[in-house]
Parts: structure tokens; sequence; C-alpha cells
């Protein structure tokens, strides 16, 4: 099937050429696989499409999704050996003091969830999210951390979750690529390996939309090439390759005159996709498009509506960094004045539309951040900030096939340690499969003399996220 | 069961028998998963003998003390992952207490060890010995390679296709050992060319040109994982990659035996005398990937680079996957756990060691320039008080390394020197009396990099460290240019290999020595270092394997996949060899021609099958719609570096040069910006910017667009043969990429200086598609050309199309169709 899937790329191509084809028989092209064809899932899934809103560097859980009230008694002092003592950090020593969080927590929604004052839109929603307090992960340094959320494995090479989700999948949308990667802020510890397609055909790999240049790669046409010159060159491509199809019988020829004749409506279609000044006022203000500091992210979740629209499957937005080893106050601040507005809107714009039943969104990092300070300039205490920490953090996620309005998941009063229904990357990833409509162990790609899957060799699906 | 139900009540009663009492307890529950047919974890319950080795944990029965026992520990724990069985009934307590009961009694039994403890296995037709089989008879045949597959089409009642036209096999020739189109000229001269071994001329020709070398070295860099940068986070930059991949190239245009070729790279370091060349060879090992992410555990990390490089090493030699043998015995092929540490072992007794790698010409001028840049260098250090400073950053810094925990700031500098300086606390710790020259100057460079916590707090201090750095970095630029090399050494300080259990590195099982497969002819070192003998056991006679891998692979390149498709998987997942017999007479071909890739290459491309046409045969589509029978050749989509090759070479604008470093062609800057820290993208100046695709510089985490939009490999793992797709992507890039533009143009300039007015038409294909325009192709591309003037006309764009010579603006576009067209990208 892999080969099949990478050799023959038609039928929708062909449908959209029509004619193109020629005397060749269609039926025969027709019958082959187009490898980004929607395809029905293992059973009916609520997830149509997914926008995953990973928050590179690991957010701080203590100062904005999980409460820790028991940590003012520790702050300034060391935790117990008996709890740090098999403890791996990437930069501080398991002594380190505790830092007790300055955020005021309230409760918000009809489940009284409780979020920090720093993130006052993303509340607002609190009847829509589905808050995990006890995420968890293996790795404790950044680009593992983010290979294990997007691939499964902590070592490089492997198809991403976007990936894997459109290989499952497949993408309802004709002029655009199947998964699009939008970004903010500096660039991810993972860059490309965030969305590669791995061992996967190439055709799943994410389409980062640009927000300088070009929105998707060499879309424009070069200077002095005109729309109609584009065009009359396509039709002489298009009458030269008809040529070399009558004489070779080859039908790969027919799939390169579609994908060139895709490319062109592209062309078009691209960039009325990524035109916000379509939008209303009212739309644009709630994200905060044209306002500081929101305008860059609010663009980008303003255009996952958008693609969502236009049926593309997977949207990652990424934002970086949330990795606050120093001055955690003031950065944490800053990300959430960037990302809040924006995320909450997002939420609500879907709804409005009537898309969120049909739209999982994901919100979270990599791993969360230690109860433990870190200290790099013994002379700013002011500057602290927390340190990796696996053992437990915080993610939420809203929409298609997500129980909204509840809480999984508990910390210790520390939130050291998860007391109750941790839920491992991998299951988190086997949750999002079968919100999509598929068994996780079933969606598989043989490769190397072995049948891979995105959640490795483990994953359970957390029935208690599910609607 | 009488008897079980009596031990309960009067355990004392009789003392416990292994063969009446503990085997059939032990089969009946555990020999399923432990026994004959599968051992999982090495470990087997059906024999006591085995029982008592235990697996690769290590012992789980120690006689006397049931109470230590892990055998115990694992029948009664209620852990899951851990309790045996893992599933269903737990054992009763009478059978527990009848397991204790034999243990404590010393675990006596009476039986002999067995002669062989492995599994019995099925034949598989990869391992069995390697002979020359004779060739079938058949008609129409070239050389032997014809007679199997022409005997194989007869018996199927189907000829094979006729000779392509003289113009493709010329196209298809010199894309296939040059990775470069034809030039108009050699099309000319061969479609004139009448004597009757025109043919292998051309092949002579273009075997012995130093291209065959650059085209035959990217399969081989896809198989090397080769990148230029550490892949993870930082993604760091290696500036001396390139030294190994210039090897690669050099030693297949100097045809250097395979043999000589596998031993120089997996062991060129440990051969007596080892040259330069030979310690350059062995970079292979070293495009692993390198994690220098603060905090990471380096010996995690070097345990992951040692497994990729056992898989390597499996996939490229072997065929085999042997990474599933990671975790735990392999499901399918013949490769245990065990085994597979023992592959392992042969890498994690060796270390990385950066050297001089100078080439011709470099090393008079540097040698000539050192003693006064070394006087200068340390004029600089002492002038600004280095020896000093740097005594209380190590001495501060040495005491964090001992005591980590007292001093926060400190702590974050062992932990940042230690991602960043590849075995830093070693070298910090060794008196700086015993650090060789490069140890020490390495240590200083990072010293005043980096400075430390303390220093910074005088203003007046960093400032002359500031003013330092850049004086330091004037004078090094004086020090005549001295290429480096990445190479791997002996560990002098290896310690025993052990099976990492479950895969996991920090859960060291038994130990094991550097060995290979059971199911292969017998290794044994003798005197050599094991690595050394691995590399020559590897093309020894007795091994049928790793020739017919080299020969599948070789075939792959000329027919767009090899006689076993799955080419990276010879074991039984794989797929069989559609013409087993023609496999196994390339590989004794190549074996007893001297390991010569050259001949091999010439052999496979002077034959009949090599040379029919690759027209399809609609009448067979329903019969062999893979073409596995080969009844013509196949249609291939040029690779991507070979795609930017042709249409550079097409303009005229390639900059021919073999080998040097990396280069960097011109992209928009947000391709690399999504990395970390926004990388930025140093865009090549001048003729470098036309190399071919091959020196592209290859960032891991931000590869060139190009490359990755036409399916080059992602350099992580060895790569075995890529997938070719086809996407709009891929149209996006040919149409608007500026790099195909800038040919479009360049090719549209050359038209017109090199060809006779009456004849533009022709030389375009010519330098395009390598044959002349047929009738309703020039016909077509009339129209096109009148309609493009006026559009040029009209819209004024003359000047912005070609500033350079902008009355042959329309012949951009013309020039933009030929390098866009499905043949033009095609090997035909």
């Amino acid at each position: 099937m892999n080969d099949v899937l990478s050799i023959h790329a038609r039928r929708r191509f062909l449908q959209a050429i029509g004619g193109g084809v020629g005397t060749l028989a269609l039926g025969d092209l027709l019958a082959a696989e187009d490898p980004l064809a929607p395809r029905e899932p293992h059973f009916p899934g609520k997830a149509k499409s997914i926008i995953f809103m990973f928050m590179e560097g690991g957010p701080s859980q203590y100062d904005l999704f999980d409460p820790k009230p028991e940590l003012q008694k520790w702050h300034g002092k060391p935790l117990p050996e008996s709890l740090t003592k098999q403890m791996q950090l990437a930069f501080i020593k398991p002594n380190a003091a505790v830092l007790a969080s300055p955020r005021v927590f309230t409760k918000h929604g009809q489940a009284g969830t409780e979020f920090s004052d720093w993130i006052p839109h993303t509340a607002s929603c609190a009847d829509d999210i589905c808050l995990v307090r006890s995420m968890h992960t293996d790795a404790f340094n950044h680009h593992p951390g983010q290979l294990l959320m997007f691939t499964g494995t902590t070592q490089i090479g492997r198809p991403t979750l976007g990936a894997w989700s459109v290989y499952g999948l497949g993408s309802q949308s004709k002029n655009l690529p199947g998964f699009v990667v939008l970004s903010s802020g500096a660039g991810t510890s993972g860059g490309a390996t965030n969305f590669s397609s791995g061992f996967l055909p190439s055709t799943y790999q994410g389409t980062p939309l640009r927000s300088t240049g070009d929105p998707i790669l060499y879309l424009s046409n070069p200077p002095g090439v005109s729309g109609d010159m584009q065009r009359a060159g396509l039709d002489a491509m298009r009458d030269l390759n008809q040529q070399r199809l009558q004489a070779t019988g080859d039908a790969e020829i027919a799939s390169r005159m579609a994908n060139y004749e895709l490319a062109y409506r592209m062309q078009a279609s691209a960039p009325e996709m990524s035109d916000l000044s379509q939008e209303s006022k009212d739309t644009l203000d709630l994200y905060g498009v044209g306002q500081a500091p929101t305008d860059q992210f609010a663009r980008n979740c303003l255009m996952a509506r958008r693609l969502v629209q236009r049926g593309v499957r997977f949207i990652l937005i990424t934002h970086a960094s949330w990795d606050d080893h120093t001055k955690l106050n003031p950065n944490l601040k800053k990300n959430c004045d960037i990302t809040d507005r924006p995320t909450a809107a997002l939420l609500k714009d879907l709804k409005r539309n009537g898309l969120l039943d049909s739209t999982m969104v994901v919100w979270g990092g990599e791993f969360g951040r230690t109860p433990m300070q870190e200290i790099r300039n013994t002379r700013d205490p002011e500057g602290a900030g927390r340190d990796h920490h696996p053992l437990a953090f915080s993610m939420w996620l809203a929409g298609g096939g997500i129980k909204g309005g509840q809480v999984v998941g508990r910390t210790d009063d520390i939130g050291f340690n998860i007391v109750e229904n941790p839920v491992h990357v991998h299951d988190l990833q086997a949750t999002m499969l079968h919100a999509m409509g598929f068994d996780h162990t079933r969606l598989t790609y043989r490769h190397m003399g072995r049948d891979f899957r995105l959640t490795d060799v483990d994953g359970k699906v957390v029935k208690a996220m599910l609607a | 069961m009488y008897r079980l139900a009596l031990l309960a009540v009067l355990p004392a009663m009789a003392a416990v028998d292994y063969v009446t009492d503990v085997a059939p307890l032990l089969k009946k529950r555990c020999s399923g998963c432990h026994g004959a047919a599968q051992a999982n974890s090495g470990f087997r319950v059906d024999s006591a003998p085995a029982l008592l080795a235990g697996g690769y944990t290590g012992p789980v029965v120690i006689p006397g003390k049931s109470s230590g026992s892990s055998l115990i520990e694992r029948v009664t724990s209620a852990k899951e992952g851990f309790q045996m069985p893992p599933m269903g009934a737990r054992l009763t307590a009478a059978e527990v207490s009848l397991l204790r009961e034999w243990i404590d009694a010393g675990a006596k039994h009476n039986e002999t060890p067995a002669v062989s403890t492995a599994p019995k296995r099925a034949k598989h037709w990869a391992f069995e010995p390697l002979t020359r089989p004779v060739p079938p008879s058949a008609s129409g045949v070239r050389n032997p390679i014809d007679n199997f597959v022409f005997a194989r089409l007869a018996k199927e009642g189907v000829a094979p296709s006729p000779e392509a036209s003289k113009a493709t096999l010329l196209r298809r020739a010199s894309l296939d050992l040059r990775g470069l189109p034809p030039t108009p000229q050699e099309v000319s001269e061969f479609l004139a060319d009448a004597r009757p071994d025109a043919y292998e001329r051309m092949v002579d020709r273009f075997l012995a040109s130093p291209h065959y070398g650059e085209r035959f070295a990217r399969p081989w860099l896809d198989l090397a994982r080769y990148a230029d940068s550490d892949g993870f986070e930082k993604d760091l930059v290696r500036p001396w990659a390139w030294r190994y991949r210039q090897w690669v190239i050099d030693a297949l245009n100097q045809d250097l035996p395979f043999d000589r070729f596998t031993v120089e790279q997996i062991a060129g370091d440990l051969l007596p005398n080892a040259t330069v060349e030979q310690r350059v060879a062995t970079g292979f090992h070293r495009m692993t990937l390198y994690n220098r992410e603060a905090g990471v555990s380096r010996q995690e990390d070097r345990f992951e680079q040692t497994i990729n490089r056992a898989n390597t090493i499996a996939t490229t030699w072997m065929g085999l996957t042997a990474g599933c043998a990671q975790c735990h015995d392999h499901k399918y092929d013949p490769i245990s756990q065990r085994e597979y540490y023992q592959l392992f072992a042969f890498m994690d007794a060796a270390q990385h060691e950066d050297i001089d790698a100078p080439l011709p010409g470099e090393l008079g001028p540097y040698l000539r320039a050192k003693p006064s840049y070394d006087k200068k260098r340390q004029d600089l250090l002492t002038e600004y008080n280095v020896p000093a400073l740097q005594a209380t950053f190590e001495t501060q810094l040495i005491k964090a390394i001992r005591k980590p925990g007292d001093n926060l700031e400190w702590d974050f500098w062992v932990t940042s020197c230690t991602a960043m300086v590849e075995r830093c606390q070693q070298l910090w710790l060794k008196p700086p009396a015993e650090r060789t020259p490069r140890e020490a100057e390495m240590l200083t460079d990072y010293f005043i990099a980096n400075v430390g916590p303390d220093l910074p707090r005088d203003q007046a201090v960093l400032d002359k460290i500031k003013e330092l750095r850049t004086k330091l970095s004037e004078l090094k630029r004086t020090l005549p240019r001295f290429t480096q090399a990445y190479t791997m050494a002996a560990d002098p300080r290896a310690e025993p290999t052990h099976i990492a259990l479950k895969g996991d590195y920090k859960r060291p099982g038994l130990a094991v020595q550097p060995g290979t497969l059971a199911v292969l002819p017998p290794f044994n070192p003798g005197q050599e270092p094991p690595r050394l003998a691995f590399a020559k056991w590897l093309t020894s006679v007795e091994n049928p394997l790793t020739p017919r891998v080299i020969a599948n692979r070789a075939w792959q390149e000329f027919f767009g996949r090899g006689i076993v498709k799955t080419a990276e998987d010879f074991g039984t997942q794989g797929d069989r060899p559609t013409h087993p017999e023609l496999l196994d007479w390339l590989a004794v071909e190549l074996r007893e021609g001297g390991w010569s890739l050259k001949h091999l290459h010439k052999t496979i491309v002077l034959s009949a099958t090599y040379r029919q046409s690759s027209q399809t045969r609609p009448e067979l589509k329903d019969r062999d719609p893979e073409n596995t029978w080969l009844a013509r050749q196949n249609r291939l989509r040029l690779p991507a570096e070979l795609i930017r090759d042709a249409a550079l070479a097409a303009s005229g604008l390639l900059m021919s040069t073999i080998g040097g470093p990396s280069v960097m062609p011109p992209q928009p800057a947000s391709v690399t910006a999504l990395g970390y820290g926004s990388r930025k993208w140093e865009e090549s100046q001048g003729p470098e910017r036309y190399r071919r695709g091959l020196y592209i510089h290859f960032q891991r985490t931000t590869p060139y667009a190009q490359l990755m939009t036409f399916d080059a490999p992602d350099s992580n793992v060895a790569c075995a043969r890529r997938r070719p797709s086809n996407t709009a992507l891929q149209s996006l890039n040919l149409l608007n990429d500026p790099v195909f533009f800038e040919a479009a143009q360049a090719l549209a300039i050359r038209i017109d200086r090199e060809a006779p007015p009456n004849q533009k038409l022709d030389y375009a294909f010519a330098l395009a598609l390598g044959r002349p325009a047929a009738p309703a192709e020039r016909e077509r591309l009339a129209k096109y050309l009148d309609l493009q003037a006026n559009l040029v006309a009209k819209e004024n764009s003359a000047a912005t199309l070609l500033p350079a010579e902008p009355s042959l603006a329309p012949w951009v576009g013309l020039s933009r169709v030929l390098l866009n067209l499905d043949e033009f990208m095609t090997r035909e």
C-alpha cells in the first residue's frame, strides 16, 4: 500500500483537470488511490479538524492551571529529599528552594474550574474546556519532549501527529495542503521535525504558512510573470505533457499535470485564504488583530478558523517560547498577554460558526515546570524561574469529541506528582486519534520491516476526556 | 495435583523433585513465552540448565536463596508489567511454595546442558550460501544479466521491449552514471557515431568522469545519514562534515574496491599505520545526531548514537532491520536481543576524535604561519591576563563538577559546558600539564567565549575580554585554512557492553562481547581489534549477505527498484527477490570482480535489459502491473538534487567543481526562521550558488526546502531507498523558486548565444531533454512563443523578465516551460 500511495497521486487531481487525460483510459487512473482523498476512519469520529496550539518550551502549570496554596508553606525551602531523590532535572539540583506562585486563582464556569488571573479570556471559555492537570511525559529536555508529543518517541525520524492525521483521514481541501503550520514568536527547538512526515510519504508533511513573503513557499510568480503568462505557460506544458503521456502511457505524467493545475489553483486560493480584510471589524477585534501585543498570534488564530472552514485537516499553531528558566513573572505575563485573548476568540468564533463540535482544539507544551525555583544570578532573586518538570503538567482540550466543563486528573498538594488519572503523552495521542475515529493501535504504517504507530507500544484512550 | 495439595499442608514431607514437580509446573505456566519456540528476554524454562542460566537480566534463580531469586519475586509480585505470568491466573500459594522449596534446597537437577540453546529457525534465502548460478539459455542477450531476465520473460510468454532510441539511451546513461544530462555536443556526436561499440565507449567515458563519484556518493550519503549539523534544538553546524563527503566522492571515483571501502569506513582508524584518509573515512560513524541541549544526559545521548550506528551498519551492509532487537528479540528475523547488543558492542568501544585532515596544498602555508601565530596568540593571552583568569574559572568549575548543588550559578555553567564540549568534565579534571595542545586550546577558547558567572560583574574586565575576542578572531583569520575531520577512534576507557533491558540504557542486563548473528558465518576476531575484524568479516568470502545487499542496491539505481524491492529489509518481512538467481549472479560478479563497483555498474548498463525502452506495455498492465518481470525499463523521476543539477546544467550556470565545503543557494529566510533561535541562512555568493545539489548545506532541523519537497531523506537514520512523491508543492517549487527562474533566464540567453537563429528550438530541446523537438511540439511552442511575445509587449514586462537582455524575454517563458516538463525531470 505504501508504494501505491507514493507512486499514484491521482483521483481528485484528475477530476480537477477533467479532459486533460485524453485518450488514456481515465477509469484505470481513477482506480488508483489519491493519497489526500478524504477517507473514512475506523469508526465515526467527531473531530473532523484539529487545531493543536503548541506552546513551546513548557508553560508553567503552577501559574496558569494548577493552583497549589500548600506551596506557600514551602516557599524558600527545599522539598523533602524523599520526594526529589530520583528526580533528573535539566539545570537545577533537587535541593533547590520552592517558589510559590504569586498568581490568584478563581473559579469559572458551571464546573467552577480554577484558572489564574493572567488568562481571564481562556477562563471565560471554561464550560467548553476539558482541563487535564495530570499530563506526564518521559522527556525533560525540549527537543526530545517535543518529539514525544508529536511523534510518540524522543528520537528524530518518525511521522508527526499532523502527518498521521492526514494519512488517516485525507484532506477535505481541494486547493490547500491538508496539514498547515502557523508560527509566532521565536523558532521552536523542534523546527521542522515537529511537522515532518517522517517515513510517511512527503505528501503528509506540514506546510508552513509564512507570515512574511509568500504564505506558501514559492506561491508567487517570478518577477514579470503575470497571471496570463503563467496560464499560457501551463497550457503549453499541459499540451506537451499530454503528448508525452500518449507516447509513453505513464500515468505518472497525468498526475504531474494534475499537480501543476492544483498549484495554479493554490496560487489563487491561498492569497484569498490569507486575506483577513474580508473579516468584519468585530471579528478582528475579538481576536485582537491589528493590536499590540496580540496581532501576530491573533492572525494565526483567525487564519486557523479560516483554514478549518476551507477543509484543512490539521493546523499546528506554535508559539515560542514559554521556557521561563528566569524572570518567570514578567515573561509569563508577556506570553499570556499575547495569546490569551486570541485563543479564547478562536474558541468563541469556532463555536458561533458551528465549527467547534467538529473541531478539536488542543493547548499545551511539551512538559511543565518545577515547583522549585531556578536562579542563574544570585544577585537577582526577582529573576527566578522554574526548570523543566516532566512528572506532572497541565494541558487543555476543547471541541470535537471532547467533553468540556471539567477537570481530568489531580496532582498532589505541591503538584510534584500525579495522584489521580495520570495521562501520559501517549494516552493523549490515543485519545485524540479516538476522537478522530481511529483505534490508535490500528492506524499503522509498515516501515523497515515493522508496523509503526503514533503511540509506539503504549497509549490508552482516556474515556473521561471524551464527550 | 494430589502432591501439590499435600505440599500445602505438609511442606516438609518429601523433597521437591525437579522432574516430577518443577518442570511440569514451569512447562504449564511459563513455556509459552519462555520455551524453545519463543524465548522472551532470552530466558527459557524448558531445561534446568537454561532455567538456571537465566535471561538478559541475568540469573533468575539463586540456588539456596528463594527470597533473593527474581523468579520468586516476579511470580509473587502484584505490579503490572513486572509480575509473571503477565496475564491470566496467578500462581497458587502451593505452586509458589513448591518453587521456593526447590530453590532453597539448592535447585538440584540431573540434566546436562543442551548443545545449543538457540531456537530453531526455518531457512531463509538471504542467509543461504552464495554461489554463482549458471545463466539459463535465452535469446537476444548481450550479457548474462539478460539470460536471467529474458528466460523469465520467455516463461511468461512475453518478449522484451525493443532498445530505446539512441537519444534516450544517451540521456539515460548520462543521468544514471554522472547525474547530469548530456550536452548538445555529446548528443550530436553520439547520434552521429555509427561504430558498433559507440554505446560502450560512451559508458566508459561516463564511468571515468569525475561526476561519477558525485552521482554515486548521493545514495551512499543517504545511507550514511550525511548532514552538516548536529540535529536537535541548537542544531549546531558541523563545519567539517563535508570532509567525509569528499572522501566518499574520491573513493568512488578511484573505484576503491568495496571491501576496502567498507573496512576504511567502519574501522579505518584501526588499520595498521592508518593514514589520514583512512581515518577520515570513519566519519561515516560521525554523521549521527548529537543532542547539545543543556541538561541532556550525555550517557543517554551516547547510547542513542551507538544505537543509531548499529542500526545504520545493519541496514547498510546487512539489509537487516536490526533496530527491532533494541528492546526485545526480533519478532521475525533471527536477531536476538543479545546478538543486537553484540553488534552494538563494536561501536560501543569507540569514541569521537576530531583530527587535522589537510587537503593537498594546505599543510605548507599552515605550518609556515603556525609558529608566528602561536606566539602572537600566546602574547595576547598573556597580555590580557588569561592564564590567571582562566585558573580562577577552572577552580570554581571543577569545584562544581566535583560537588554539584553547592553553587547554583556554577552548576549552570557545568551543565552548559557539558552539553557543548565533548567529554568536557573529563577534560577540565585533567591536570593542565597532561592536556594535549588541541585540548588546551579548546578549553581556553571555551573560557574566553563564555567566561562564567563571576567575571561579567566587573565591567572593566569584561570589556577587556571582549576586546581580546575581537583580536583573537582577527588573528585567527591570518592563519591559513586547515581542514579538519570528524572521526572515530578506539575508546581507551571503554567499559563492557551490557544488554539494555527493554532498550532502556538505564537498565543494564547481561554483559556481552562484540559479535555477530548466529545465523551468519562464524566471527572470530583472533588478535585483531573486534571492530576491524567485523569490517573484514562483512565482506569475507563466507558472508553471503553483504554482496547480495550491495548488488541489489546497485540494481536499484538503474531500474528504480531493487531485485529485492525492500532494499533495507532482506529479512523474512521484506520482499522476496523477483530474480533470485540474477541477484546471486550479480553478487558473485561483484565479489569476484575485485569488489569493483564500476565493473558492476558497467555490466548492468551494458545489458540489453537496461537498454530497453521504458514505454509502458498496456498488454502487461494486469499481468505485471509493477513491471517486476522487467519487460521494459522504468521511467524514474529524478531525485531532488539531480533536478537542480539538470536545470543548472541545461542553463549553463552549473559550477562543476568537484568536492569542497557545503553551499547555501538562495531560499527565503522564512525556511530557517522556523528553527530554534531563528537561524540565518547565509546565502552563498558568486559561482558557489550554482554548485550541484549534493553540496547543499543540510541543516537537520530546517533543511533546504527544495530537497525536502522532492523527497530527500531527513538524514536521521540510514535511508536505503527514497520514495518519490508527486505533489503540487513540487510544481510551485519548479515554477517559481528564484533558483529555477534564474536557470530559465540563463537558458534563454544561452540558446540565443549558442544556436543559429533557425535552430534555437532544437538547441533548447537538446539542452533540456537531450533530443530534437518533434513537429507537433515545434508547432505548439511556436504558438506559445507568439502568445508570450504579445503578452510581454502588452504588459511591457521585457525588462523585468530579463533585465540583461529584454529582447529575449519571450524565451524566458519558453525555457520555463521546458524546465517544468515531466520529461525534463524524468529519466526515461
